[in-house]
């Protein structure tokens, strides 16, 4: 078993089938680098009979919320998540990437309303393979590494 | 359909049924304003028109459509003259204009600007032009063009001619377009063609849609001539624009190739993209283009205000 790489967490998250490379990035969008944070474990590189090669993320004493779930499903479609209590998985469920995306992604064209003015940025998914979302204000639609340089 | 209190902000906010329910409207208004001179349905109502970077053409259009409902205009025709100079929010400009009128015209610099204003006001707010975003009144306006000199769009071959990069005016009736059965022509030099994204979107909503950078070998095959201006402000490197700077001009002797039915038209204004020779001939339809703006952003303004 893959997870048994790393040690096994009592109580928090882990987040199985990243797809390998993208862990870091998670670890970023989710500011779990913090050095007051709990235990973080990071395995990169795993086997995944789905994925071919995988990364796994466990967060000690941390649950996390929609926003958080919907900021992994832009980076990592494939991830699963697990809450984890008295080192039992006690829930488990993939993400999932929403029909809207609202107050996680700033709008990369410089010149949309939404990055001057004060308003909640919101996007519609066009597209999930690839993705592609379309900003309510300016209309512009983003993809790849414009939408992850903008979470 | 009920329009009252309806924004009117993007194309991709329309379907055909309101496009034709729109262009009806127009009609039947360009018909009582040719018989009784002027009209009397928005009396008593106020159009507020926020130019925050100028565009005399667009505004004087919709301030000619207000008088002839028979309301009236306030405004500003840029932003050096308002309190947003002062730093006040858009929002709260919005806000506030919306205690003296009783539908908003903005147009602003910014991309999705309008949409904010239609968001905060309560009264009707119409995209006069946002950035290099959206202007549907000036596509509602170019259908209705070629609806009254075709009596119909479908089936129509049409080609679209100049910067289809930076061009927000034939981004967005390429996409309205999408909702008859059209064939499109998109002429253009190699530096300047239409986003992909757009063709894309236009060919899985069944347009057949061809790219060519050969106006003289395309001309035969067209219905419409839609000629844009290559924006040299749109250009963010000079070098750029100079490389594609008159690469068509369409004249008299172009024209021996065109079916004598073919129409030309242009948003206007022009630099040397048409010359002036065509103006007397049959094809061109521009400058009846600019009186389409009248009746079509009368019946926007009729509609909004519930008055219609």
């Amino acid at each position: 078993m893959a997870e048994l790489k790393v040690t096994a967490i009592r109580e928090g998250t882990v987040i199985d089938h990243i797809p390998a490379g993208k862990g870091l990035k998670v670890i970023e969008i989710l500011r779990l680098n913090r050095p007051n944070g709990g235990v973080l474990l990071l395995a990169s590189n795993v086997h995944s009979g789905k994925l071919g090669r995988k990364d796994i993320v466990k967060i000690e004493g941390k649950f996390l919320s929609e926003e958080e779930v919907n900021k992994i499903a832009l980076i990592a479609p494939t991830a699963t998540v697990n809450i984890v209590r008295d080192y039992k998985v006690a829930e488990k469920f993939k993400v999932e990437i929403p029909d809207e995306i609202t107050g996680i992604l700033r709008c990369a064209n410089p010149n949309c309303v939404s990055n001057h003015e004060h308003t909640v940025s919101k996007f519609y998914v066009v597209s999930r393979e690839p993705l592609k979302v379309r900003c309510h204000y300016c209309e512009r639609t983003m993809e790849g590494e414009e939408i992850l340089g903008n979470l | 359909m009920d329009w009252k209190g309806r924004d009117v902000i993007s194309v991709r906010d329309f379907s055909k049924e309101d496009i034709e329910f729109v262009l009806n409207v127009a009609e039947r208004l360009e018909t009582e304003l040719n018989e009784k001179g002027a009209l009397e349905y928005a009396r008593g109502k106020i159009l507020a028109t926020l130019f925050f970077e100028p565009s005399t053409r667009t505004r004087l259009s919709f301030e000619s459509a207000m008088h002839r409902l028979g309301g009236s205009v306030i405004g500003f025709s840029s932003a050096a003259s308002t309190s947003v100079k002062k730093g006040e929010s858009l929002a709260d400009t919005i806000k506030t204009v919306e205690q003296y009128s009783d539908v908003i015209v903005i147009r602003h610099s910014m991309e999705g600007a309008a949409r904010l204003a239609a968001e905060v006001a309560e009264i009707p707010v119409i995209n006069a032009g946002d950035g290099s975003n959206q202007h549907p009144t000036q596509t509602l306006l170019d259908l209705y063009t070629i609806k009254r000199a075709f009596g119909r769009i479908d089936g129509l071959t049409i080609g679209l001619l100049g910067d289809l990069k930076y061009g927000r005016t034939v981004h967005s009736l390429a996409e309205a377009l999408a909702f008859y059965d059209v064939e499109l022509y998109l002429i253009s030099p190699e530096l300047l063609r239409m986003p992909k994204h757009i063709i894309e979107e236009l060919r899985e909503r069944g347009v057949k849609v061809q790219e060519t950078t050969d106006l003289e070998g395309t001309i035969p095959e067209l219905d419409v001539l839609y000629v844009t201006r290559i924006q040299r402000e749109r250009f963010p490197d000079e070098q750029e624009y100079l490389k594609v700077k008159g690469s068509y001009q369409v004249n008299c002797a172009v024209l021996k190739r065109a079916k004598e039915s073919l129409r030309i038209m242009h948003p206007l204004p022009r630099v040397d993209e048409i010359h002036p020779e065509v103006d007397k001939t049959e094809h061109a339809l521009y400058f009846r283009q600019v009186f389409s703006g009248v009746p079509v952003r009368m019946a926007l303004l009729g509609l909004t205000l519930g008055v219609l």
